[in-house]
């Protein structure tokens, strides 16, 4: 900007261009590894520890590989995706009609405020026992827990996006005759569509912490389950390889997300 | 700016049943012809013991007449507008377009606000082409969009998104949006007050030539005297607390002499604003 020279500049990465994400993130994901790698370093070499040596990096991913392999990584993934799509699908079926309804009705977000924030706060887990009385599987039971745990997100981020819809776009199209239906679908959804897949990708976030503890109970298919598995069992490098599992799934899924929620997004940086 | 309108489309439907439009730009002034809108007795007040906004209003336009409402801020154009499009019902009387009683908005009579609002999320063309999305239109519309954005010099920005344009690009597009579906009346609520001086005059242009063209009846809100005579055959001016209609008069501008402002504009200017001041200190 100006030829003064700079004085204490900070450190300053190299210029890197488009590739400066990608290099970044390696680096992070070296850096983790590397902390990993010490960690197991250290219980191997702790007197009554070294039984869990098998958490380390290298039998951990050794057998991950091994994994994905024989197919049992997609074996274990899928019932656990189907639950959470299936919750998410549920949690956007009633967070957005609910969430549009007290976006546009102050009457009814006064009343349902004080409600939604104290069963927001109870943690989804603890629905657990009731859960398993209600449904008759412990499918429907997972799915559950995993959709009030997604509502909430869903429905905040639906409200708050509908206050800050301006009224003047809902006046323009009733006056060149837009239905209901209509100002509901080329006005309202398409104005706060961030704000919808912002909420998604907030409740995916929880879901996908949710649902671990959840498939423990029950079921004898999914991530939740396969840790418990391999607990029992004592397979620990199993356990570890199921760790690293659900965190690149978590990962993609948010990413997905993330890369929609820009998509749609017609607010410009400038 | 581009000031100049380059095409000059045949197929747009002219409304107007009189014989001489398109050929004259002066609507009759016959009395007897002024039944195209006809506001009669309309009072709004906007709760049961506020304060009456606008008492009595009657009022007739004939079609293919400009008509602009002047007043002072807070006499209830914007009120009187709203009632007239539709989008609110008064507390007394009625209006009636075409002899039909408004009840609700038509994209037969379509209203333009001081803000365009136009959806960003949304190309041009989009944008332009609501209207006729809205009433289900499907054959044509693209012809249709594409003759209303070359209309309004717009045709090259039809894929741009809306955040691209200017703010008088941007009222434009507001402007091809209201006169795509066809209505029959524009009802103009300060549309350009928001622009900068040379912007206002070449779309105050613009819209009045389009307007004549196409053979459209406009009321066009203002509270600014030159624009008036810039884009009216006809004064209607609203004294305030309560809103009332405080005199009425006809513009006898030519088109020539409101392009260039020249003498006989200003004259007409003067007058119109010594009649406005009038009624406003009676306000
Ligand atoms: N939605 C509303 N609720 C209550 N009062 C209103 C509303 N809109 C306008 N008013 C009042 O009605 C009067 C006329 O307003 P308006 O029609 O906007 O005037 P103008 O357009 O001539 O400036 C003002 O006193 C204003 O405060
Ligand atoms: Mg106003």
């Amino acid at each position: 900007m100006s030829d003064t020279p700079v004085i204490n500049a900070p450190v300053r990465w190299p210029s890197l261009g488009r590739y400066r994400g990608v290099v970044s993130g390696i680096i992070g994901i070296l850096g983790l590894l590397f902390i990993w790698w010490l960690g197991g370093r250290w219980v191997a070499n702790s007197p009554g520890m070294f039984a869990f040596s098998m958490f380390a990096p290298e039998p951990a991913l050794s057998r991950l590989w091994d994994m994905l392999l024989s197919g049992e990584v997609w074996e274990m993934s899928i019932p656990s995706l189907y639950r959470v799509g299936l919750g998410l699908v549920f949690a956007i079926g009633i967070g957005v009609p609910v969430g549009i309804a007290i976006g546009r009705m102050v009457v009814l977000r006064e009343v349902t405020n004080i409600p939604f924030q104290f069963l927001r706060m109870i943690s989804p887990l603890s629905w657990m026992p009731i859960a398993v009385m209600a449904f008759a599987t412990w499918d429907a039971a997972i799915i559950f827990l995993i959709a009030v745990a997604a509502v909430w997100p869903i429905m905040f981020a639906t409200a708050a996006g509908l206050r800050r819809l301006d009224p003047a776009w809902l006046k323009v199209a009733r006056n060149l005759g837009a239905s209901p239906l209509h100002q509901l679908t080329t006005v309202i959804l398409p104005a706060i569509a961030t704000d919808i897949l912002t909420g998604i990708r907030l409740a995916l976030g929880v879901a996908w912490i949710v649902l671990v503890p959840a498939e423990y109970l029950g079921v004898t298919s999914g991530l939740g389950y396969a840790i418990n598995d391999a607990r029992d069992t004592l397979d620990y490098s199993r356990l570890a390889a199921t760790v690293v599992v659900i965190g690149i799934i978590g990962f993609l899924l948010d990413y997905i997300c993330l890369k929609a929620v820009q998509r749609l997004n017609w607010v410009r940086e400038s | 700016m581009m000031v100049q309108l380059k095409s000059k489309p045949e197929n747009l439907r002219a409304v107007a049943p009189s014989a001489d439009t398109g050929t004259s730009p002066v609507a009759p002034r016959d009395e007897a012809d002024r039944r195209y809108v006809e506001v009669s007795g309309v009072g709004h007040s906007y709760s049961r013991n506020g304060p009456t906004v606008l008492r009595s209003i009657d009022l007739k336009i004939s079609a293919g007449e400009i008509v602009a409402l002047i007043g002072r801020s807070g006499s209830g154009k914007s009120t009187l507008l709203h009632i007239i499009s539709g989008l609110m019902k008064p507390s007394d009387g009625a209006v009636r377009i075409d002899g039909q009683r408004v009840e609700k908005p038509s994209p037969r009579w379509v209203m333009m606000f001081q803000a365009p609002s136009l959806y960003p999320w949304m190309t041009v063309a989009q944008n332009a082409g609501l209207g006729l999305k809205y009433a289900k239109k499907t054959e044509g519309v693209d012809a249709r969009v594409k003759e209303v954005l070359s209309l309004v010099d717009l045709a090259e920005f039809a894929d741009r998104n809306v955040q691209d344009l200017s703010g008088g690009q941007q009222q434009r597009a507001a402007f091809a949006r209201s006169i795509a579906p066809e209505p029959e009346l524009l009802l103009l609520d300060e549309p350009f007050s928001a622009l900068d001086i040379f912007t206002r005059r070449a779309l105050q242009n613009d819209v009045r030539e389009i307007a004549k063209r196409l053979g459209l009846t406009v009321v066009l809100v203002t509270h600014d005297v030159n624009e008036a005579v810039q884009m009216a055959d006809r004064a209607v001016l609203l004294s305030s607390g309560p809103g009332r209609i405080a005199g009425d008069t006809e513009i006898n501008v030519s088109e020539a002499d409101r392009v260039s402002q020249s003498k006989k504009f200003q004259m007409e200017t003067t007058r119109l604003r010594t009649l406005y001041t009038e009624i406003a200190g009676l306000g």
